[in-house]
């Protein structure tokens, strides 16, 4: 009773295990494998990553110019908001940070169909870039405005600033010299999450996009659907090497943030 | 310029973003919804219309069953983690969490790696095993990035918990599983409501994974996304979206308000 009491547990853990891992495997050879029927016998290729490269390094690139734009956007908009939010807590300021965090609760399809109904009709700022741009900045946002809130909250901010203030530092000043420098590791942390989630996103990705305008999980999308299942996980492959390193930056940007807030 | 004046100037940009694209967005939707040839009895027309109540049925059944599975295999495997330092143990760790930002076409491409057509499971086993373009496709994707989600959760709290407690009442005799039960689980619950709140509300919100795998299943996202695109039923369109919002948006609120953290997004 008690070894199997005890052994249950890993188990699971091994079982969990196994059922994530398991497929990414699978993908990862399957991408790398002449023929995915045939086994590894058939071979090893870069064949099918060098095809994905020549049918889909437009939605790669687009990829990274969103996620990179996204986190500009949000760095201007949610850096000085954290800190006025920081500056006067209150109802106020929690009702502003959970409605921003909307996007977090609501499905990105429904705030698509929001987004499309009130701008759709605007040709021009409807088929460029910029619109799926800001579904990804209203995705994101919440999290860099938490992540330099956390931070911003945890340490003695006030005392901070009246000291350059006695020197003379001017508000925007001492934003810049004090609470910047002071945040950093939270907006660190906020800035991976947003390159993160930005390459990743899809829900909202999926209908605010043109056919021109195809991004990497969209591209995904439209692979699994029409091409071989060598291409398709190839391409994949290329996400999880995007992503794999993205994320693993963000756990540790994030659990360094954290340790500061404890 | 005064400390205030900077202050709500630092406000501004966030603001006029936040209402341009998220407030007046909402609201058009929300008005959208009503202005069909049903007016705002489109709300009822969703329960008594069969297919739309049979999909939210659905949806909520297959939400539930995510939500149950992530539960216990993620605080086993949670619980085990926290208590048991062994070699291998961050590898482990690591891989569980490793999802966390697949979004959730490519959680339904793992899924028809393990259950479709040419999957392993259909070579591996004699006969026909596939099941990923099934309701059970479905679960075990939605159960796929579920899985971490709750883990971390989970964890989280389990770390919290004083350790003398436990030796307390074994000390008392207790068996492991009255400690489980009488100790540990009443520490976790509000992590374990959170948890289940976000895997509830992140499946019924799930997109991409229901994209991949099936387009002849009928869950919410699937039934909006087609009566947007194919119907042209805007009015319907945005009557589902306000009700999935409105679930999942509440659900999330009770799970934030019992420990403080979202970690909802994909799906």
């Amino acid at each position: 009773m008690t070894r199997l009491t005890k052994a249950l547990p890993l188990l699971v853990t091994l079982l969990a295990c196994a059922f994530l891992f398991v497929p990414i495997v699978m993908s990862v050879l399957a991408g790398l494998t002449v023929n995915y029927f045939r086994g590894l016998s058939s071979g090893l290729t870069l064949r099918w990553v060098g095809e994905v490269w020549a049918l889909y390094s437009g939605s790669i690139f687009l990829s990274i110019q969103l996620a990179l734009a996204c986190l500009v956007v949000t760095l201007i908009l949610g850096v000085p908001a954290a800190y006025a939010l920081a500056r006067r807590p209150g109802r106020a300021s929690r009702v502003l940070e959970e409605f921003i965090s909307l996007p977090l609760a609501i499905p990105g399809l429904a705030l698509a169909l929001a987004l499309l109904q009130l701008y759709g009709s605007y040709q021009g700022f409807r088929m460029s870039w910029t619109f799926i741009l800001v579904g990804h900045v209203l995705y994101t946002l919440p999290f860099m405005v938490r992540s330099v809130l956390a931070v911003l909250a945890a340490i003695d901010l006030q005392t901070l600033e009246e000291g350059a203030a006695t020197l003379g530092a001017g508000p925007a000043r001492r934003f810049f010299d004090i609470v910047v420098p002071n945040a950093m590791p939270g907006i660190l942390a906020g800035a991976l999450t947003v390159v993160t989630l930005s390459i990743g996103e899809f829900n909202l990705t999926w209908m605010l996009h043109t056919p021109h305008l195809k991004t990497l999980p969209v591209g995904l999308a439209d692979a699994y659907a029409s091409m071989r299942l060598e291409v398709a996980s190839a391409y994949t492959l290329v996400f999880f090497v995007m992503i794999v390193p993205l994320l693993m930056a963000m756990q540790w940007a994030s659990a360094r943030a954290q340790r500061i807030t404890e | 310029m005064t400390r205030d004046t900077f202050t709500l100037l630092c406000l501004l940009p966030l603001a006029i973003f936040t209402l341009a694209f998220l407030a007046i967005p909402i609201a058009r939707l929300v008005l959208a919804s009503g202005e069909g040839v049903d007016g705002w009895a489109i709300y009822l027309k969703i329960l008594q219309t069969p297919r739309y109540l049979s999909t939210l049925v659905q949806t909520v059944l297959v939400s539930l069953a995510t939500t149950a599975a992530a539960l216990i295999i993620s605080t086993t495997a949670g619980l085990y983690l926290v208590r048991n330092r062994f070699r291998g143990r961050n590898i482990l760790l690591s891989i569980l969490t490793l999802p966390l930002a697949f979004p959730g076409v490519v959680v339904g491409f793992m899924i028809i790696l393990l259950g479709g057509r040419q999957g392993l499971f259909n070579q591996m086993l004699p006969g026909h095993w596939v099941f990923a373009y099934s309701v059970t496709g479905l679960f075990l994707g939605y159960l796929y990035f579920s899985i971490p989600r709750v883990l971390l959760t989970v964890m989280a709290a389990a770390e919290k918990i004083d350790p003398s407690l436990e030796e307390a009442a074994r000390t008392l005799g207790a068996p492991p599983w009255r400690i489980m039960l009488d100790v540990l689980l009443p520490a976790l619950a509000p992590a374990l409501i959170a948890a289940g709140a976000i895997a509830f509300a992140t499946a019924m919100g799930a997109f991409g994974t229901a994209f991949t795998l099936a387009t002849d299943i009928d869950v919410l996202p699937m039934v909006i996304y087609t009566e947007f695109t194919l119907s042209a039923n805007i009015a319907m369109a945005s009557a589902l979206s306000v009700v999935l919002g409105l679930v999942t948006w509440v659900l999330l609120l009770i799970a934030r308000s019992l420990s403080g953290t979202t970690v909802a997004a994909g799906g």
